[in-house]
């Protein structure tokens, strides 16, 4: 198990390292905020270079959550296939018969949505 | 005996740590020759002549321009000494966390794919063209004679759902950085990001599952030797020729998940200026940058791997050539090996150089033809691709 998964955490210390070090060198290297006071503005988010019209710390609606609730339960589906990918040949003709059953119910769920408007991007 | 770190013998350590860093490096020039052949390659389609400024003056009036790829070096410097700027973020702590999320899952992912088949060091270092090297041979000779490795970071059973566990934590760096920057643009472009990455992966998972029924295998290392089977004595079993179908999804799922062209509507220029990594500056942005030019090249390995028998070369055997025509061309372990890392490196570059070439040559979505390619084509058709599979496979097919 640490022989396997000790490479990983190394090449994770190896990227975080690299970036790290990076991003310091720049913060070192790097012309300072000299003018952090005198140009307050400097800072500040900017639009389409006027000041700020509204503040942005506003709720944003995401339409798009429907889609998000769908993507939880296509992605269930697709979890519940991958170890049946794995394995499915060794099952035989009723594993065959009983994945396409699934596949269809699957379709079937996909069509009702589809028809329902559920995927349509308003 | 060896002495041990963290239970595991050292030199198997020190080669664990050499490999990570050997497959580090790589990701991480690649990265940079992308940033290159991006310039260069769109200068082509246009008629220009691209980056060719930057150079490293040499004496007697010469100059090392390398056809632009010192501008990269310039680049690279000119970020480095730029103001470290640090805008009104929301977070501070998520707005410098996001450039590591998007920067470490983009390199991690690539750690369970293999580069080259089997090495043994011992048998490696006696090809007549490595015998100069010093210790090294004699070393691993007289102490390590039975010991190999796989030139590949981890070798996870998990193996796909690995890739696609890491390549899922890429969109937080995006998010993160979008909502934490407090801009309405960079918000806007997480959203996006958002939306779209849960839109895409769905296809993407779907299009590989007929690749894993086919070989029975989820870890990367099988579906390699798998596909470098030979169907009827002479054609190699690579994804592309038993799944033609899901290559084409798999290929439009994961631009789609890496924000290019055609998809990049979290940083579309003309839109929202750059989207969620609009606030970061210096060095911070070449970082995301970099980030998505890594992710391309781990498309091309993923394309490589998945579809076109990762480092296996057609009728290499682990002794030589076999060819179905009957001869055999002996080759010692080392020249495989190497034969095996070109191979692979060949078919990347392949990928690289279409993928740029996609992003060149075709306009960007709108917005709603984004979300209805994802869910309304790619999702149905890779559930029917996985229905055909299925067939072909039970009536006795593959």
């Amino acid at each position: 198990m640490t022989e396997q998964y000790l490479p990983v955490l190394l090449m994770i210390l190896i990227a975080a390292l690299t970036a790290g070090l990076i991003l310091a060198l720049n913060a070192l290297l790097g012309p300072k905020q000299k003018h952090r006071k005198d140009f307050p503005s400097k800072r500040t988010p900017f639009e389409c270079g006027s000041d700020l019209l509204q503040d942005n710390n506003r709720r944003v609606s995401i339409r798009f959550y429907l889609i998000a609730l769908l993507f939880v339960l296509f992605d269930l589906e697709a979890i519940l296939l991958y170890p049946w990918a794995i394995t499915g040949r060794s099952l035989g003709t009723i594993g065959y018969i009983e994945i396409l059953i699934f596949l269809f119910f699957l379709m079937v769920a996909f069509v009702f949505a589809y028809r329902r408007k559920a995927l349509d991007w308003r | 005996m060896q002495s041990t770190i963290l239970g595991i013998n050292i030199v198997y350590f020190w080669t664990y740590f050499f490999v990570a860093g050997a497959i580090f490096i790589f990701m991480f020039m690649m990265g940079a020759v992308m940033s290159w052949s991006e310039r260069k390659q769109s200068a082509q389609l246009q008629d220009r002549i691209g980056a060719n400024r930057a150079a490293i003056p040499l004496p007697f009036g010469k100059k090392l321009a390398l056809w632009g790829f010192i501008n990269n070096l310039a680049d690279a410097i000119k970020c480095l000494i730029k103001e470290d700027f640090r805008p009104q973020a929301y977070d501070k702590l998520m707005y410098n966390l996001a450039i590591f999320f998007a920067f470490i899952p983009a390199v991690l992912a690539v750690a369970v794919v293999p580069f080259a088949g089997v090495v043994k060091p011992a048998e490696f270092f006696q090809a007549w063209y490595l015998k100069w090297i010093p210790w090294l041979p004699e070393y691993f000779a007289a102490n390590l004679p039975d010991f190999s490795f796989r030139v590949q970071v981890a070798n996870l059973n998990v193996g796909l759902l690995f890739i696609f566990a890491i390549g899922g934590l890429n969109v937080f760096g995006s998010i993160l950085a979008g909502w934490s920057s407090n801009n309405k643009f960079s918000m806007m472009g997480g959203l996006r990001a958002a939306s779209q990455m849960i839109s895409y992966e769905i296809s993407m998972g779907m299009s590989l599952l007929g690749i894993i029924f086919i070989y029975q295998h989820i870890d990367l290392w099988g579906l390699v030797q798998a596909q470098s089977d030979l169907a009827w004595g002479w054609l190699p079993k690579w994804g592309i020729f038993l799944q033609p179908l899901a290559f084409f999804l798999f290929i439009a799922a994961a631009v789609a998940e890496n924000k290019r062209m055609p998809f990049d509507l979290p940083e579309a220029e003309s839109e929202i200026i750059s989207g969620y990594f609009l606030e970061y500056s210096g060095f911070k942005m070449l970082l995301f940058m970099f980030a998505e030019f890594i992710e391309i090249v781990f498309v091309a390995i993923m394309l490589t791997t998945l579809f076109f028998g990762g480092f296996s070369v057609p009728w290499l055997m682990a002794d030589g050539f076999h060819f179905p025509w009957g001869s055999y061309v002996p080759l010692s372990h080392a020249s495989v090996v190497i034969l095996q890392i070109i191979s692979f490196q060949l078919k990347v570059f392949f990928f690289c150089w279409l993928l740029q070439q996609l992003r060149w040559s075709l306009p960007r979505f709108r917005y709603d033809q984004v979300m209805d390619l994802g869910w309304k084509i790619l999702l149905p058709l890779s559930i029917v691709n996985l229905i055909i599979t299925i067939i072909i496979v039970a009536l006795g097919g593959f």
